[in-house]
């Protein structure tokens, strides 16, 4: 538990004073990606379900004439999982997948605007009182009234590959 | 000097020193063969050259001295003994060090290689093959060199100077084809040259001044008799004729007489020795070099075209416009040939892979004393490059473990009343769609008693248990099963047959083991000629679309209400006699729709395993692009890859070796629970 404790005072956000992002709801909750990883934003195409993967990355999708798995950041915060809208769109971004650069869809609800968001603006996640896992979180950035949340993108994503296990799960390792 | 030329030159250089490491193979085979030691020493004079050029200088110098070494092999000064030439074999590794880490600190290994070196050929000394006869001969040599010799960087005057430390040479130059001042091209050359030499050497030593320059120029060289030489020796007024009647307006550079002041402040000719050396070692067909991830990058593109071509056609197909159907066809078989064109880039021939176990072989024979033969055969077989590379290392594994395990010592086999000379047989094939790639030694086979006893004490199988001789050759495939009494530095370690197992099927392919006692063992290894496209089964499972590799389908039959009712207790069906374990994929995959009034059954198999699958419908052949999982489902055993359907929809390509051993695990619980 004590690395926990050490993740959540962490500063979240490292590097430049500021950086752009992409912002996209999910489930009502405003998230950024980073922009420089963003591939593509497409609409919704038709999926394959690969049997026994888990609900994070149930199923594959045919990108450009790629198979990149389909992952879904609502079963990593334990979201609701509305289904689909006229609105909802897949994010395409790169990622490091042991050690490989991968590409994966991200499924989203709507997404946004490339915005610009400022170091200072930004708090790291508190320890108490939220219900997400702390380390799956880069940081929440404040604007306006909202908070928009940066997911830590690689943890998460690890995580998946370590444990292939409900993340949202209660029971921790 | 630009990174990327310092990266031509690696590239080169590591060309060079497998060309160099192959010279001296063939050099322990055949000792006497002049060609091969032209080869190495040119390929040691050119990694000399080129290294310097371009500021390798602990490698230029480190080569110089074994190409000092070399040249008197070359000489036929000292024999190309086994420990000579394995010498030069370990100082071409530290070349290659020094090649790759150029910064590093090699100074000492390379003084102790030297050392080796300097040693070997003392011993090899004396030990010439024939010396050479001191007699005198003279010879005629007349040659010219094409007009752009100086812009290659040739020096003329370097080639009378080498060809006047052989012996006492005149030389006339030929200016006959000087033109008039006013059409001069001051950096072309024009001149002939007519020496005769007066040398103890032989025709090849002089043959070797001209070594780099041979082939674009003329050279003739004639033995003159005793008295035909002294004729021209003596007669230099004629000679002085052929001179005279150049026009006198041409300055004359080119003294006949003693001209050796300049020669040797001649500028060194590296580079021009480079390129003719390269020169010569290329293949006579043209190649262009292309890196690799660019091929797959290719592929991926007509992976993708093929996919639209299908869905332009379906369009087509369903419409009335005769004209695009004209063009849709059109374009189906030219992206059909452009497919197949593709396939044929990314093939290698086997020879790049057995070409470096010779040098493991040598090696191993050196570590483990035995006489060590490789033969191979087979090796235009192509195989794609992925799979050739992944190749690699399972080989070295079976090829150490034949040398060390298989074969015997020298006196053993002798005892067993065997030619000393173990051998190793590697060879490759094509048969249909695999290549089937052996390994076969003539050492003692495999101790089957011993494979019993170690499993016995690992728990692997119950002692006294019955099993077939081929069930009893697969326990060596178990992961920490070795069955060497002394772990030694080459193998035994436990890590072997598993890994190269697991990596053979990783690549779709199997291995099998065959073993006689006291005649050897012979392990082979069937391999698909391409990891890149598959010739599958397209089935339906639910809304699911999967393919199931055709090479592995037996069958496929109806799974008829009544059998499926049947069957509920016991997952299997008969089959000509015998029991078929069968999985019911719609239950494995959780589709959670209900069962098709008519199921089928695709019984697929494994060699000797057979299940039969459960599937919806048998949609068809299909022909397909494979696509890697990515790391997220690389977990999953059941799925192998993807690929993607003429609707642009992905299907997930069943690892039948997978399902098959689910189906051998199933079979087992129900035995248990009867």
């Amino acid at each position: 538990m004590s690395t926990q404790t050490e993740l959540t005072t962490a500063p979240g956000w490292t590097g430049a004073e500021q950086v752009e992002v992409l912002t996209f709801e999910l489930n009502g909750e405003l998230f950024a990606l980073h922009a420089v990883g963003v591939q593509e934003i497409m609409d919704l195409a038709p999926e394959t379900v690969v049997p026994g993967a888990g609900a994070f990355a149930g199923s594959v999708i045919n990108f450009r004439g790629k198979v990149i798995p389909l992952s879904d950041l609502r079963v990593a915060f334990g979201l609701e999982r509305g289904a689909a809208t006229i609105d909802s769109r897949i994010v395409v971004i790169e990622i490091e997948l042991g050690g490989e650069p991968t590409l994966v869809g991200l499924r989203t609800d709507k997404v946004h605007e490339v915005t610009t968001l400022a170091r200072a603006d930004s708090e790291a996640p508190p320890s108490v009182g939220m219900r997400w896992r702390p380390e799956f979180i880069q940081c929440l950035v404040k604007r306006g009234g909202e908070f928009i949340v940066v997911p830590d993108l690689q943890t998460i994503f690890n995580q998946q590959q370590d444990a292939r296990q409900p993340v949202a799960s209660t029971t921790r390792h | 000097m630009s990174d990327e030329a310092i990266a031509v030159f690696q590239v080169e250089a590591r060309e060079n020193l497998e060309l160099i490491e192959q010279g001296l193979l063939d050099l322990l085979d055949r000792p006497e063969d002049r060609d091969l030691v032209d080869a190495v020493f040119r390929g040691l004079h050119t990694l000399k050259g080129s290294g310097s050029m371009f500021g390798f200088d602990a490698l230029a110098g480190f080569t110089h001295h074994c190409e000092t070494a070399f040249d008197r092999v070359r000489k036929g000064e000292v024999a190309a003994t086994t420990d000579l030439v394995s010498a030069v074999l370990a100082a071409r590794d530290h070349m290659r060090r020094l090649m790759e880490d150029p910064s590093g600190d090699h100074g000492a290994a390379g003084d102790v290689l030297l050392a080796d070196l300097e040693r070997a050929v003392r011993e090899a000394d004396g030990m010439a093959p024939i010396a050479a006869a001191p007699a005198q001969t003279a010879w005629r040599i007349r040659f010219d060199l094409p007009s752009n010799a100086f812009k290659n960087g040739t020096n003329p005057l370097a080639l009378l100077a080498e060809l006047r430390d052989l012996g006492e040479a005149r030389v006339v130059a030929d200016a006959s084809r000087v033109p008039p001042l006013s059409q001069i091209e001051p950096t072309d050359h024009y001149l002939a040259w007519d020496v005769t030499l007066t040398t103890d050497q032989g025709r090849a030593a002089i043959e070797d001044v001209f070594i780099f320059v041979m082939d674009d120029m003329n050279l003739s060289i004639e033995a003159l008799d005793a008295s035909d030489a002294d004729t021209v020796v003596a007669n230099p007024a004629a000679a002085a004729e052929i001179v005279a009647e150049v026009p006198s307006i041409v300055p004359q550079p080119v003294a006949s007489a003693p001209v050796t002041a300049p020669i040797q402040a001649a500028a060194p000719t590296a580079p021009d020795t480079a390129d003719a050396g390269a020169a010569k070692t290329a293949k006579p067909s043209e190649s262009v070099r292309v890196p690799a991830d660019r091929l797959d990058e290719l592929m991926d593109r007509v992976g993708e075209l093929v996919i639209a071509q299908s869905r332009l056609s379906q369009i087509a197909n369903s419409g009335v416009d005769t004209a695009l159907r004209a063009v849709s066809e059109e374009i189906e078989r030219l992206s059909g040939e452009l497919r197949d064109t593709m396939m044929v880039l990314r093939m290698v021939p086997v020879a790049t892979l057995f070409g470096r176990f010779r040098r493991l072989v040598h090696d191993l024979a050196r570590e483990t004393g035995k006489v060590i033969e490789l033969s191979t055969d087979g090796e235009t077989t192509e195989i794609d490059k992925t799979v050739i590379e992944r190749l690699a290392d399972p080989l070295v594994h079976l090829i150490r473990n034949a040398a060390d395990h298989g074969l015997e010592t020298a006196e053993d086999r002798a005892a067993a009343g065997k030619p000393a000379t173990g051998r190793i047989r590697l060879s490759a094939h094509q048969s249909g769609g695999e290549v089937v790639i052996t390994i076969r030694d003539d050492g003692r086979g495999i101790d089957r008693d011993r494979v019993r006893a170690k499993a016995e004490t690992q728990g692997l199988i119950e002692p006294g248990a019955a099993l077939s001789d081929h069930d009893l050759l697969q326990l060596v495939f178990h992961p920490g099963f070795s069955t060497a009494a002394a772990v030694t530095n080459l193998s035994g370690r436990g890590v072997g047959m598993d890994v190269v197992k697991r990596t053979i099927e990783a690549l779709r392919g199997s291995i099998d083991i065959a073993s006689r006692p006291g005649e050897g063992s012979e392990v082979s290894l069937r391999i698909p000629l391409t990891l890149a496209i598959i010739d599958g089964l397209l089935v339906r499972v639910g809304q699911g679309r999967y393919v199931i590799p055709l090479g592995a389908v037996e069958e496929c039959l109806e799974l008829s209400l009544d059998e499926d009712l049947r069957s509920r207790g016991r997952s299997f069906i008969s089959l000509r006699n015998s029991l078929v374990p069968y999985l019911r994929l719609r239950e494995m995959f959780e589709t959670g729709t209900p069962p098709e009034l008519h199921q089928k059954v695709v019984v697929v198999s494994t060699g000797t395993e057979r299940i039969g699958l459960v599937v919806d419908q048998i949609i068809g052949d299909h022909q397909t692009v494979i696509k890697s999982m990515s790391k997220l489902h690389s977990g999953l055993p059941t799925f192998s890859g993807a690929t993607i359907l003429g609707d642009g929809g992905v299907a997930l390509i069943l690892d039948v070796g997978h399902l098959v051993a689910k189906g051998q695990q199933q079979e087992a619980q129900m035995r248990e629970a009867v």
